[in-house]
């Protein structure tokens, strides 16, 4: 690590403060889902279709309801005659015809038609986990296979799968101007072309998913425990759409979450049936998945191809990117499944640089696969791929500096706000200073020498930049629900100063392993100069806190935290109010610094503790004012935030056996502001490992008959220790300049810019235009072999 | 079938069926938590724990096979109060986020830094081969490992 982490016993905002939610980790002391039991508990267990499309000519339940132990058995067609709506995509994208997408209705439990391996179609409830699972194995499925449209790349030239849905597509949809990015092309010195596959991914969080539904008969209330990075969308989505419950009588609470990476943030299946089974059966039901479960049914992530070229001036300016995407939907659109391959990539395609005409097509394509939706970075790692790819292609056709070829097309400092051809509008930045940063740490200027160490070994070394940009903290609600988005995307946050001045905080936001509990306090503590022990962060319980939209796209800090500097304003502002008569002086008197109010020009002052207990036990108070010390905020962005930097990626390539080994990685990123410097570094080296693992491993693949080839950590290799090298990680700073803290987000960066970085020193050290990822060692070895 | 352990100091007798796992008996008989199950074909090494000083997937051993074995848990190396050294280095290094993992990982790092010498970064990412982390990229989890051992 280059960037040393200051000890010291500072817990304010830049302090590198040890997590306190570690002590209870670290101790066996967590309490996830499945750690968590209820009196009279019974158990789920799935039936899922063993085949890709097939009618479901009935459920024969008979044989399975006499096994010893199972006390229900229920199928897709009883959760639809029960009333049960369908889960719904969140984000309605529109095609360039300017029609509605198309959305398959997708219901809890397959009824009529099962459309991808693994699909639950019913569900058993047993009073063991093991009788569950014999009851499941023994429910007889009549289906009638139906031919079934597995390959992306002739998805489009296949039977349809939905009647009426022409060539598989839900949508067509398009970005910019695409005839100045044709005359850009017709005027272009050089045009480079790329076509990249950007490798379907299973997410994989160590955690699988559960859930624990309970129905309390004395009131009607429904608690659902589960592993959710968001439960107050899980509420919303099970009342307002699936009407599991009204919204006030269902709790939605996430406990200790272990991962998530886009994941659980979508509303599932196997919790809808479990938590409307707990109200039929009037017991509480778990289910926990099994780790082949999570590959078969988890939402699935990347599965892009694309064609790409890039128009240079006769100085190496780009003058123009046009990128045609075919993506992968899977078999139907999950909870943000169409926002991904659109709007989360086609806006991001401008990058660093200030090409002026730019122009893409995407086609959301269905396949009878597992549904695609968010994986950490979400639409930002491929179109992060695209441009970085074919940027640091341009260069070598050109025979340029990788990185002076970039700094040449960078958007400069003096240019913000810049409003890119593809809707963004970046607020600042300074992009050559984290290249410079990244040059340095690497030693590039040592390459060649490193080079020829490695040649003389019998391996091929290679160089590969990614200069990145992001989008996080998705907003302003405005504009987002104008793109076609089911919700806003604010956050709420409340403090509560309690009457002995200790502090209980709310968000809406959701920490599955991101450390909110030490980051929030650490920024609330800052705020209202109380101790960092005397706040407790709260998040994950619907029953608790107000409705509030979770956690991904890097957006808790930057949407959250500023959601928490505003209740901090509120409190500070009406405690100005209160110690003011406390000191016989107008708030305008009044001045807040490091947790005392103190009256201008005097020597006068009171404590913040003392003003909460004034407007707790109100004896002397303002006349006007409401007692209590409560203040809650929703705070919505005026703009997304744009972290971007520099990764670098070294490589070494044995020549014998085609290994690729990782030997050096430099990440130099732009988060602005940082509140805590370890947890940021800790989030950087977890994405650049899920970077690693898309380029040199990990690969979810059906094979042509629709089944998943890859369905355990047997098949599906992810990155081991041994895989990967320390990290170098470090940042540059530019505050943004529209949220309180000055934040941007942290969460995704890492395996935003590292597959490309990867990639292109893979490319590099083959001499090669491209490889699909991953590059495995057989791939490498065919390439090496001229294959 | 009887089964006789013992677990983090306290003797044990259970009646179990004969398939149980040694991970349900921690979990489901005993209510110790805090080993976690990830993957269910001993890949990922959330459910490590200790049998007779060695770490074993406890995913992966039936409870039969703990006959009269000595099992040590992540609940039974020390507490909130009183750590030990390795879940001291956790902490320090940020070696968890979601903590799933973690468990797993601490009792598999005691035992290699136990059972090795001279641990350099190369011998200890090689000795957590068995163990996945999905968060951390493995880097502050090889620093506090490597803080344990250089302090031995």
């Amino acid at each position: 690590m280059s960037e040393a982490i200051v000890d010291s016993d500072e817990t304010g905002i830049g302090a590198s403060v040890r997590r306190r939610e570690d002590l209870r980790f670290i101790t066996g002391n967590g309490n996830y889902t499945d750690d968590i039991n209820q009196p009279g508990q019974l158990h789920a267990a799935f039936c899922r279709s063993p085949y890709p499309r097939a009618r479901i000519n009935g459920v024969d339940c008979e044989e399975a309801l006499s096994v010893p132990g199972v006390v229900a058995v229920y199928t897709g067609q009883q959760l639809v005659d029960d009333g049960l709506g369908d889960l719904p995509c969140g984000w309605l994208v529109k095609s360039k015809d300017g029609s509605d997408m198309h959305s398959s209705p997708h219901p809890p439990l397959a009824a009529s038609v099962a459309n991808y391996v693994g699909e639950p179609y019913a569900l058993v409830v047993a009073d063991s986990v093991q009788a569950a699972k014999q009851g499941a194995e023994s429910v007889i499925g009549d289906f009638e296979e139906l031919d079934a449209v597995v390959d992306l790349t002739s998805a489009t030239v296949s039977g349809e799968i939905y009647e009426g849905v022409a060539n598989n597509l839900s949508f067509e949809w398009a970005l910019g101007d695409e005839d100045a990015t044709r005359m850009a092309f017709a005027k272009a010195a050089h045009v480079t072309t790329l076509e990249l596959t950007n490798n379907r991914l299973i997410p994989n969080a160590i955690e699988p998913r559960a859930c624990l539904g309970v129905f309390d008969k004395a009131t009607g209330d429904y608690t659902l425990y589960t592993t959710s990075q968001n439960p107050g969308l899980e509420r919303l989505v099970l009342s307002a759409f699936v009407q599991v419950a009204p919204e006030h009588k269902l709790r939605i609470i996430a406990p200790d979450v272990g991962g998530g990476f886009g994941s659980k943030i979508f509303i599932y299946p196997e919790e809808t049936a479990v938590i409307w089974a707990a109200g039929k059966i009037h017991r509480p039901i778990k289910w926990v998945a099994e780790r082949g479960e999570s590959f078969l049914s988890d939402a699935h992530g990347r599965d892009h191809v694309t064609r790409a070229e890039l128009a240079l001036d006769e100085m190496g300016r780009f003058t123009g990117l046009k990128v045609q995407t075919t993506a992968n939907l899977g078999a139907y659109l999950s909870t943000f499944g169409s926002s991904v391959p659109t709007y989360l990539y086609g806006t991001l395609l401008a990058g660093q640089y200030k090409t002026p005409n730019i122009y893409v097509e995407v086609q959301g394509v269905y396949t009878n696969t597992a549904p695609v939706d968010a994986y950490r970075g979400a639409g930002r790692p491929e179109a992060t791929y695209v441009i970085e790819r074919i940027v640091e292609q341009a260069a070598r056709e050109l025979g340029k500096d990788p990185t002076d070829l970039r700094r040449m097309n960078m958007i400069q400092p003096e240019d913000f706000p810049y409003e890119t051809p593809v809707a963004l509008v970046y607020d600042t930045g300074n992009y050559e200073a984290s290249l410079d940063k990244a040059l340095d740490l690497i030693d590039y200027a040592g390459f060649e020498a490193r080079q020829n160490v490695a040649a003389a070994q019998g391996k091929r070394r290679g160089i590969g930049f990614a200069c990145y940009i992001e989008a996080c903290g998705l907003a302003p609600s405005k504009l987002a629900i104008e793109l076609g988005a089911g919700v806003g995307l604010y956050e709420s946050g409340e403090i509560r100063m309690h009457p002995t001045g200790s502090v209980s905080v709310f968000t809406g936001s959701h920490s599955h392993g991101q450390g909110h509990e030490t980051t929030f306090a650490q920024v609330v503590s800052d705020k209202l100069g109380v101790g960092y022990d005397d706040v407790e962060v709260i998040h994950g319980d619907t029953g608790r806190m107000e409705f509030g939209l979770g956690t991904y796209g890097s957006r808790s800090l930057a949407v959250g935290g500023s959601a928490l500097v505003v209740a901090a304003d509120k409190i500070i502002a009406k405690g100005k109010k209160i110690a003011a008569h406390m000191m016989q002086a107008t708030p305008e008197q009044i001045e807040f610094e490091n947790g005392e109010f103190s009256l201008q020009d005097s020597n006068q002052s009171v404590s913040i503790q003392e003003v909460a207990f004034a407007s707790y036990v109100p004896a002397d108070y303002p006349e006007d004012l409401e007692p209590g010390l409560s203040e809650k905020a929703f705070y919505d962005p005026n703009n997304f935030t744009y972290p971007a930097g520099t990764h670098i990626a070294e490589v070494e390539v044995d020549m014998e056996t085609g290994v690729v080994s990782l030997v050096d990685f430099v990440a130099v990123d732009d988060f602005g502001h940082i509140i805590n410097p370890l947890i940021v570094h800790g989030q950087v080296h977890g994405g650049v490992a899920q970077g690693a693992g898309q380029s040199m491993m990990e690969h979810g693949i059906y094979d042509e008959f629709g089944q998943l080839q890859t369905g355990s950590m047997m098949d599906y290799t992810m990155p081991r220790a041994d895989d990967l090298p320390d990290f170098q990680v470090d940042t540059t700073v530019t505050p943004c300049t529209h949220n309180p803290l000055g934040v941007k987000g942290c969460g995704e960066a890492g395996a935003i810019g590292s597959p490309a970085a990867i990639m292109n020193a893979i490319t590099h050290a083959l001499g090669i235009k491209d490889i699909s990822m991953p590059a495995t060692s057989e791939k490498v070895w065919r390439a090496l072999r001229g294959e | 079938m009887k089964v006789s352990l013992t677990v983090n100091g306290a003797a044990h007798e259970l009646d179990v069926p004969d398939n149980t796992l040694l991970v349900d008996v921690l979990r489901v008989h005993l209510g110790l938590t805090g080993t976690h199950v990830g993957c269910d074909t001993s890949q990922c090494g959330a459910c490590t724990v200790h049998m007779d000083g060695g770490a074993v997937k406890s995913c992966t051993v039936l409870a039969a096979q703990a006959d009269g074995a000595n099992v040590t848990t992540i609940e039974g190396i020390g507490t909130t109060e009183n750590l030990h050294p390795m879940q001291a280095a956790f902490r320090e290094c940020h070696a968890l986020q979601c903590g799933f993992c973690t468990p797993g990982m601490i009792m598999q790092a005691i035992d290699l830094v136990e059972n090795s010498d001279g641990l350099d970064n190369v011998a200890i990412r090689e000795g957590l081969e068995g163990n996945i982390c999905r968060c951390t990229g493995y880097h502050n989890i090889v620093r506090a490992i490597q803080s344990v051992a250089d302090a031995q």
